[in-house]
């Protein structure tokens, strides 16, 4: 197994957000996590590579125990990319430097060899043209895509997304929505949040609904979407294929 | 005329002691500023607690009482410290002198005083620089210090200038009171000027309108970077 989360638990304060979450990811799988607004998905996800600590349980990656004490955190997240809502591109590097830093910084590689990855990482995500264009000057569907290229600079074993299309305008969801089908052609494993159904259909193995701290229910997209047999998966399933509508 | 025509010379010479002990000031304090602001955001209590001790001392309260804990009371610590030293280890006296000299009393209290001032203008700096930037550098396995160099800092250095700017203006005004101790920067220049004319109202006067000159040009010079940033963020 690539990713293993047992009885994860994690509190804020006297709150509650993940209430005992076991699952799995395979390697090469790709995996979408669903679920209403405050349901804890991406407190679940920033769990996967500790950027919050969770207060009980066990986060494996990779045949390292993320939760046991003394572990290198620094060194498992190279191994995790992540990929945020709102980009977060750091504004006073141009994309290129974006996307070499970490190289430069943590892995300390020469200039010229970090310009190359960074160089050919970009044209993978469709944006060699804007290695020196500074992200106020770009899309947010290409800011995506860099932050894409970024995280996959340090040849990371699995990537997180937490909802990288839901602050892009519809025209730009599609480019972003590419690149990610691409990865996980290519053999990625995934973890990915996100409520875009036809991603979902199309490359996801398997998705988890989550609702209030718990995954409800998990399946392929045809077992969810179609035939989700929970109550609560079928409400949320209705919610967003109404709203969907409406757009 | 006549007057405040000959005594201009001297006063000028106060105002070049006025900018010196401002720039060493604000450029120690800088440096004290920045290891404070950070500590005060550090993970370790017993660091912040210091930090937050130190800040809030030099910031409640007043310069002129710190002066004069520098330079009357620093020397009194040093004698009793060299009293213990030679008590506890048998040691001859190792320096005479139990006066400090107004020019390193005036850097030490006005670099203190400074330092305090900006480390919560790098505090707030720091923190004006949104959530995602440090976590996005973690997420990229870079170290909390690494995030803070490559990514947090040169963000926030940006955001600190308009108010660092500020502080200048204000150290430059208050370096007056370093005339208490006889400092010799433009304040004292104009007591000493007075003590010789009898004109206090020329001479005052004429010192007043160099401070304003003088803090008029760095305030606009600030307004000018800041606007050159602002716009810097978008066209670089
Ligand atoms: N740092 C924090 N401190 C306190 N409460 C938090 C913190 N982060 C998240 N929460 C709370 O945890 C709950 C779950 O948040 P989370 O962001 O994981 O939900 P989500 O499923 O990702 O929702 P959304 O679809 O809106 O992104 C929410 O009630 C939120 O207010
Ligand atoms: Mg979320």
């Amino acid at each position: 197994m690539m990713i293993t989360v047992r009885d994860l638990h994690k509190q804020f304060g006297k709150l509650e957000v993940l209430k005992g979450i076991s699952c799995t990811v395979a390697e090469s799988e790709v995996v979408v996590v669903i679920g209403p607004s405050g349901s804890g998905k991406s407190t679940f996800l920033r769990c996967l590579n500790m950027l919050e600590t969770p207060t009980s349980g066990e986060v494996v990656v990779d045949g390292v125990s993320l939760t046991a004490p003394g572990t290198d955190l620094n060194r498992v997240r190279q191994e995790m990319g992540m990929v945020f809502q709102r980009f977060n591109l750091f504004p006073h590097k141009t994309a290129l430097e974006n996307v070499t830093l970490a190289l430069l910084k943590v892995r300390r590689m020469k200039r010229e060899e970090a310009d190359a990855i960074g160089h050919a990482l970009l044209a993978k995500v469709g944006l060699a043209d804007k290695a020196h264009v500074y992200p106020d000057h770009l899309s947010g569907g290409q800011q995506q895509r860099v932050a894409i290229a970024r995280a996959l600079a340090m040849k990371p074993k699995v990537m997180l997304f937490d909802e990288p299309t839901s602050s892009l305008d519809p025209e730009m969801v599609g480019e972003v929505l590419a690149v990610m089908k691409d990865l996980a052609r290519e053999g990625m494993t995934m973890v990915v949040v996100t409520h875009e159904m036809g991603f979902a259909r199309e490359v996801g193995d398997r998705v988890l609904f989550m609702d209030e701290g718990r995954i409800i229910e998990e399946g392929t997209p045809e077992q969810l979407f179609e035939h989700p047999r929970h109550e609560r998966t079928q409400s949320f399933l209705g919610k967003i294929l109404y709203s969907r509508r409406l757009q | 005329m006549q007057l405040i025509w000959d005594s201009l010379p001297i006063i000028l010479l106060g105002a070049r002691s006025t900018v010196s002990i401002t720039l060493i000031a604000v450029t120690l304090g800088c440096v004290i500023g920045l290891f404070a602001g950070i500590a005060r955001l550090a993970r370790n209590r017993a660091v912040r607690l210091l930090a937050t001790a130190y800040v809030d001392f030099f910031r409640g309260t007043p310069l002129l009482v710190q002066i004069f804990m520098v330079y009357f009371g620093l020397p009194q610590v040093a004698d009793s410290f060299q009293h213990y030293l030679m008590a506890t280890f048998s040691i001859p006296q190792i320096w005479q002198s139990t006066h400090i000299n107004p020019f390193p009393a005036a850097i030490i209290s006005t670099s203190l005083n400074s330092g305090a001032y900006i480390a919560e203008i790098f505090r707030a700096g720091v923190q004006s620089i949104e959530r995602g930037q440090m976590e996005a550098a973690r997420s990229l396995g870079m170290t909390h210090a690494q995030a803070m160099r490559f990514v947090i800092l040169p963000q926030a250095f940006k955001r600190v200038i308009p108010p660092l700017g500020n502080e200048f203006v204000a150290m430059l005004k208050d370096t007056s009171l370093l005339s208490v101790i006889g400092f010799e920067e433009m304040a004292r220049r104009g007591q000493m000027l007075i003590a010789l004319t009898y004109k206090p109202f020329q001479i005052w006067t004429t010192v007043a309108l160099i401070y304003l000159l003088m803090t008029f040009v760095i305030s606009r010079f600030v307004d000018y970077l800041e606007r050159r940033l602002k716009t810097g963020d978008d066209h670089r």
